[in-house]
């Protein structure tokens, strides 16, 4: 069992590498990198290769460990109480399971999937050590722990809007993805978009990259975005020549909505 | 088994554990990679290295450690950063020194030759050993490599200079290279949060609850309350450059304990006293100025403002228009401290000089009183002292 490139996919091979021995040593792995560089996509590709189910969790800035564990629904039970439904004698039908026990609670190994982990309060992994170390824990309103049946493969990612508690980077394994070099980018695209002229990829390219080379540029247009401005491009029958005009400083280009997300940085290639 | 590796590693500041170390073993046991020297970089790298800033030294290391083995080239791991090359950074340069590096041979041969003079600088500056700690190419933190760097060939000494810069890399930015001894920082910083109700009721109060129940007949009525959450926010503003060198470690490790502890902080560096810019990125300080009038109109006062710097310089760069070291301006120095200091409630001054010397320069005094003598040392303890003033 191991994880590669799919067909809607391209992996690195320092990602199949961190991916697999996240899968062999059973410990998560925390994804960084820049905003749409496939962090939270490459969770749904190793289900879809490994054809494993996936629950991802997806972190706010409101959500709380215990969420992930169980919530247990006390004014329910109190309003049933109230009402003298039967219901109420069974303190287990006021459980309601988080995606971590859901995971857990499987009979089949898993992926979950604990999706931009920075978002929540700074205590948030502190408190999922335990959980995530052990892949156990303990329910205390049924009075019994809650272990993993399989442990499933946990898939961390992180935007790097805070920094993590180094106890909780140690139980885990580490990936940057980096930006893809051209070979990487023009591989993904093809993927995205069998059909796509080679001429036509290069314009596309070659415009993008001198964007992300402008420094001025306050955001820089990413691999998802350049996939969602390819499409635009080929259902607005835009041609490689009107891309090939384009330069640095001249202004606007078609869909550039697509890549440039930043009222200021539309100015920046007008000068 | 690599022992030896994962000891150098530790002792050139990459924190690693043994923890990490016997997960390395485990994986390489159970056959996770095969015995291929690139794919054990892969997964020595994603097994010991949990940090994007301590990638680049990682692959330094790496690459001087198993030298020469199969298809691992010194090379690779000498990567001169993409920054460099790509046509932005000639633009920068004036077209005296394009003719310079022309003279020289081209952009290429001027970076090869500052790759040659790094490494024999290295070497003398690490008596003799081969590993390369400081260094960083880092694709990621790094604009380290200021455009500045290439300042090669201004003067007769130039190489010297070029090396100067590359090595000390002056005006760094100062979440690079910080350590685990935070800790204690942590810990004082930690007292700055407050807990506050605020925004959406989702907590059950329990209290007015029962009483709200009980006033019903014993028929549910729930009373809900905003959750507690930290909401303080801080600006951070750094001095850096100059005087302040003697205190970089000083500063980061601040730095990296304030940018943990808070949730909302932004941080800003200045030279010497606050103008009418600032900057957020020391690499780019001088085409991406920020202005200060900018900082002043976004943030309202609910904001803590802290000012880490030395305030040691000359008296006439606090207070005299033009009175700036490294441009005109327009406005002195103190007054824009004193929109600081107006516009915000709780305005601190932390000073990594000792509280003892500050009597002996003439600067420091004329800023305590601007900051109406919320100075302190920047010390656990004065530290301490600083976040009892800001929850005043």
């Amino acid at each position: 069992m191991s994880f590669k490139s799919t067909s809607t996919y391209i992996a690195s091979d320092g990602l199949k590498i961190a991916v697999n021995a996240s899968i062999t040593l059973q410990k998560p792995l925390i994804v960084k990198g820049e905003p749409g560089t496939g962090k939270t996509l490459l969770a749904e590709e190793i289900a879809a290769s490994l054809s494993k189910k996936l629950i991802s969790w997806n972190v706010k800035s409101t959500t709380t460990a215990q969420q992930g564990l169980y919530e247990y629904d006390a004014v329910s039970r109190l309003r049933d109480s109230q009402l003298g439904d039967e219901k109420v004698n069974d303190i287990a039908n006021y459980i309601v399971k988080g995606k971590l026990w859901e995971a857990f609670d499987s009979e089949e190994q898993v992926i979950l999937l604990i999706d931009e982990v920075d978002k929540a309060d700074i205590e948030f992994p502190n408190d999922l050590l335990q959980e995530l170390d052990k892949m156990e824990f303990y329910c205390y309103e049924l009075k019994k722990t809650i272990k993993a049946k399989v442990r499933p493969i946990i898939i961390i990612t992180s935007n790097n809007e805070k920094e993590l508690p180094d106890a909780f980077l140690r139980r885990c394994l580490f990936h940057y993805i980096s930006f893809p070099d051209r070979d990487t980018l023009k591989e993904i695209i093809n993927v995205h978009y069998e059909k796509l002229e080679d001429t036509m990829i290069n314009s596309a390219m070659r415009v993008f990259y001198d964007l992300r080379n402008i420094r001025s540029i306050k955001k820089r247009p990413s691999t998802s975005e350049i996939i969602d401005w390819i499409k635009l491009l080929t259902i607005g029958k835009i041609t490689a020549k009107e891309l090939d005009g384009w330069q640095p400083g001249s202004g606007d280009f078609p869909y550039s909505g697509a890549l440039i997300k930043n009222e200021q940085d539309l100015i920046t290639l007008k000068i | 088994m690599f022992l030896d590796f994962f000891l150098i590693l530790k002792n050139q500041g990459v924190p690693v554990t043994l923890k990490e170390y016997l997960s390395l073993l485990e994986a390489l046991h159970k056959n996770v990679i095969n015995q291929r020297v690139d794919e054990f970089y892969h997964l020595s790298k994603s097994m010991l290295v949990k940090n994007e800033k301590h990638l680049d030294k990682f692959d330094h290391i790496f690459g001087e450690y198993f030298k020469g083995m199969e298809s691992i080239t010194n090379e690779d791991f000498f990567k001169i950063p993409e920054e460099w090359m790509n046509k932005n950074s000639e633009k920068l340069l004036s077209p005296e020194q394009m003719e310079q590096i022309k003279a020289m041979g081209g952009l290429d041969k001027v970076l090869d030759r500052l790759k040659e003079l790094l490494e024999e600088q290295k070497e003398r500056h690490e008596g003799g050993s081969k590993w390369i700690g400081t260094g960083g190419t880092s694709p990621f933190g790094a604009y380290g490599y200021n455009p500045e760097g290439i300042r090669i060939g201004q003067n007769e000494s130039r190489h010297r200079k070029a090396i100067k810069v590359w090595d000390k890399r002056a005006f760094k930015n100062l979440d690079e290279n910080v350590d685990l001894e935070t800790r204690n920082l942590k810990m004082a910083l930690r007292k700055l949060r407050t807990l506050t109700r605020e925004g959406k009721q989702e907590e059950l109060d329990i209290k007015k609850t029962v009483k709200s129940t009980s006033n019903n007949a014993g028929i549910l009525h729930l009373e809900m309350v905003p959750s507690k959450k930290n909401n303080i926010k801080v600006l951070l503003f750094f001095d850096i450059g100059g005087s302040m060198d003697d205190h970089i470690k000083l500063c980061s490790e601040l730095f990296s304990a304030a940018k943990y502890e808070f949730k909302h902080m932004e941080h800003y560096y200045f030279h010497n006293c606050i103008y009418e810019n600032l900057w957020q990125n020391n690499i780019r300080r001088h085409n991406e100025h920020i202005p200060t009038y900018d900082i002043l109109h976004k943030f309202n006062k609910e904001y803590k403002v802290i000012i880490v710097g030395d305030a040691s310089m000359s008296p006439y760069e606090i207070a005299s228009q033009y009175g700036s070291v490294e441009h005109y301006n327009e406005e002195s120095g103190e007054t824009w401290m004193r929109r600081f200091t107006e516009q915000f409630n709780n305005v601190v001054w932390l000073n990594p000089i000792q509280e003892k010397e500050w009597k002996y320069t003439r600067s420091i005094g004329m800023m305590k009183i601007i900051v109406k003598d919320q100075m302190y040392p920047l010390t656990l303890q004065g530290i301490g002292k600083a976040i009892q003033s800001l929850l005043n």
